[in-house]
């Protein structure tokens, strides 16, 4: 028996996402979806959730949240602002998607 | 081989100009086949290889790695050039800046050839969900060469590069550079600044060399270190030419086999070629010592947790304004949203791939409003217990050696349907990764299919910060071939 089918049958019950809930993900990701999509999207993200429940048999009851795995924390630096080169401004300009009389241009938000 | 052919150049028995023309010649010859660039800049290399000769010319000393032609990972940013990172939402995306790996390789006048193929955004095992073109393993074309860095890794296969840079989120550097008959580094989480590289996992994301030998790679991991004030995970730590060291006594060193890699789940032939490496480090004097990682078997969920949620935050910044491609069908997909959003969806609907667009669900989710203590939060505590057993393991031993993949290459579509199978290959590679230690993929021997001799890596990893000890027993490996 090979690790993946191991892993299959270790895991418990698949809870399958509705296509309501597949939707609200899309939506909070920022990704318009088709109906083919928001299909094959509830069977993959269901079978990833259902595989990771195997983590609920570790006990990580005295376990404390880590930060940097290198234990750096706190780095900070002083708070002055630095002018970019030139050429890495027009670069950025120059990456705008829609440009309009030297301005750049945007969806209304309202 | 750098220091040969830095040698060749110094003598003058060979200009950077025609060493430049050298592997532009081999682009042409193979490239057509493999298809490992995903754009190339001839004519940027021979001024770059110029300014060396000129140099040399005038009796200035040069860099180890001037002159010696290199490729570049897509997702690291080289001003003036396109970085896709794979993806058709970048399509049309010049960096305006280097990234600070860049900056430093500048300075020693290394030449680049070229920006390399990639899965999108670095998601994937098999540099297969490009969405450009499929890159072909130069042992094999009917195989995929690993991925994510694929393009990176067939780029040095194929002789179209000396070295080239990849990015390891998971095993991305380490699994083709096995597949390819490589050696590959992951450096340890902070040793090599991110600055200017596409953000994937930010916590596990790392830069870091291809090369033919052992002292290549050392070579372009010396360049490329050190702390970075752009990078604040970056370690302030002296720097040092690890090409120098590489012959220190490695005698009495000890080397732990992790029991957990060597399961029934082991392909045999992978399994027979990895004892045989282990036989082999004996002849150098070190010792070998069975170890135990009690929760490697949690590794893969915990990095499929912990990657997407990352990956969905910082692939937000893709969102049709700033940069990158900006789409508007004029269909409303949601009614009564404003045109924003509309823009928003359609951007990315066109402009990520499938399995970026999962990833950043499965992140979105994860990271949601009453499932965050669930995954999230679980997977960060169970990462905590992989890196104590890398402490515990590490008070017994100096490295740790294992297969970096538990099988060779394999063919094009083999994996396409079944995500975990796809997901398995980083199974001895994603602990490195979230434990932050460094990982060297170096040849250990080929297995047999087909008729083709197919190259197989082993994995050696050292304790935090290690780089040192690390390359000079893969070294002192390679040499009692």
């Amino acid at each position: 028996m090979n690790q993946v089918s191991k892993l299959y049958s270790k895991r418990n019950k698949i809870r399958m996402l509705s296509k309501e809930e597949v939707k609200h993900i899309a939506v909070l990701a920022r990704i318009g979806l088709s109906d083919a999509e928001v299909e094959k999207y509830q069977k993959d993200l269901s079978g990833a959730l259902t595989w990771f429940e195997k983590l609920s048999v570790v006990d990580t009851d005295q376990v404390s949240v880590m930060g940097n795995i290198t234990g750096r924390s706190d780095v900070a630096r002083s708070d002055v602002a630095e002018q970019a080169a030139l050429a890495a401004r027009e670069g950025i300009v120059a990456d705008f998607p829609e440009q309009k009389d030297g301005f750049l241009k945007v969806k209304s938000v309202f | 081989m750098i220091r040969e052919l830095h040698e060749q150049l110094k003598a003058g028995s060979v200009t950077a100009v025609e060493l430049a023309e050298r592997y532009f010649s081999v682009i042409d010859a193979k490239e057509p086949e493999i298809q490992a660039f995903l754009s190339l800049r001839r004519e940027a290399a021979l001024r770059e290889a110029a300014a060396v000769d000129k140099k040399i010319m005038s009796g200035e000393p040069i860099d180890l790695l001037a002159g010696i032609p290199g490729a570049i990972k897509d997702n690291i940013c080289m001003a003036g050039e396109r970085a896709t990172a794979g993806s058709k939402i970048l399509d049309n995306y010049i960096a305006p800046y280097d990234a600070t790996v860049m900056r430093a390789l500048r300075a020693v006048d290394a030449v680049v050839v070229g920006k390399t193929n990639m899965d999108e955004f670095a998601m994937g095992s098999s540099t297969e969900t490009s969405a450009y073109q499929k890159t072909k393993n130069p042992v094999d074309p009917e195989r995929v060469p690993g991925g994510s860095s694929g393009g990176s890794a067939a780029a040095v296969a194929a002789d179209m590069a000396v070295w080239s840079l990849g990015s390891d989120t998971g095993g991305s550097i380490r699994q083709p550079a096995s597949f390819c008959g490589l050696v590959g580094l992951k450096p340890t989480y902070g040793r090599v600044s991110r600055s200017g590289l596409l953000a994937m996992a930010s916590s596990l994301d790392q830069i870091g060399p291809f090369a033919r030998t052992v002292e290549d790679a050392a070579i372009v991991l010396s360049r490329i270190s050190g702390f970075d004030r752009l990078d604040a995970t970056t370690a302030d730590l002296p720097a040092k030419r690890f090409e120098d060291y590489l012959d220190q006594d490695m005698r009495g060193k000890k080397v732990g086999i992790p029991k957990e890699y060597f399961s029934d789940a082991l392909d045999s032939r992978v399994r027979a070629v990895a004892e045989a490496a282990i036989e082999r480090f004996k002849t150098l004097g070190v010792e070998i010592q069975e170890i135990s990682l009690p929760h490697a078997e949690y590794a893969l969920p915990v990095y499929y947790i912990l990657m997407p949620s990352e990956v969905s935050s910082n692939l937000a910044r893709f969102d049709g304004i700033k940069y990158g491609l900006r789409i508007n069908d004029e269909k409303d997909r949601i009614e009564g949203a404003n045109r924003l959003l509309e823009t928003y969806l359609d951007s990315r609907a066109y402009g990520f791939g499938a399995e970026v667009k999962k990833r950043i669900m499965l992140g979105t989710y994860t990271l949601s409003a009453g499932y965050y203590d669930a995954y999230y939060k679980k997977a960060e505590k169970v990462r905590q217990l992989i890196r104590q057993d890398f402490e515990q393991a590490y008070a017994e031993v100096d490295f740790i050696f294992s297969p970096t993949a538990p099988e060779a290459a394999f063919k094009f579509g083999a994996k396409s349907d079944d995500p975990l199978q796809m997901y398995l290959s980083d199974i001895y590679t994603v602990t490195a990764n979230l434990a932050g230690v460094p990982a060297l993929s170096f040849p250990i021997g080929t297995i047999e299919e087909d008729g083709k001799d197919l190259p197989i890596g082993g994995q050696l990893q050292a304790r935090w910060f290690d780089e040192e000890g690390m390359l000079a027993l893969a070294h002192q490996y390679e040499r009692a071939k």
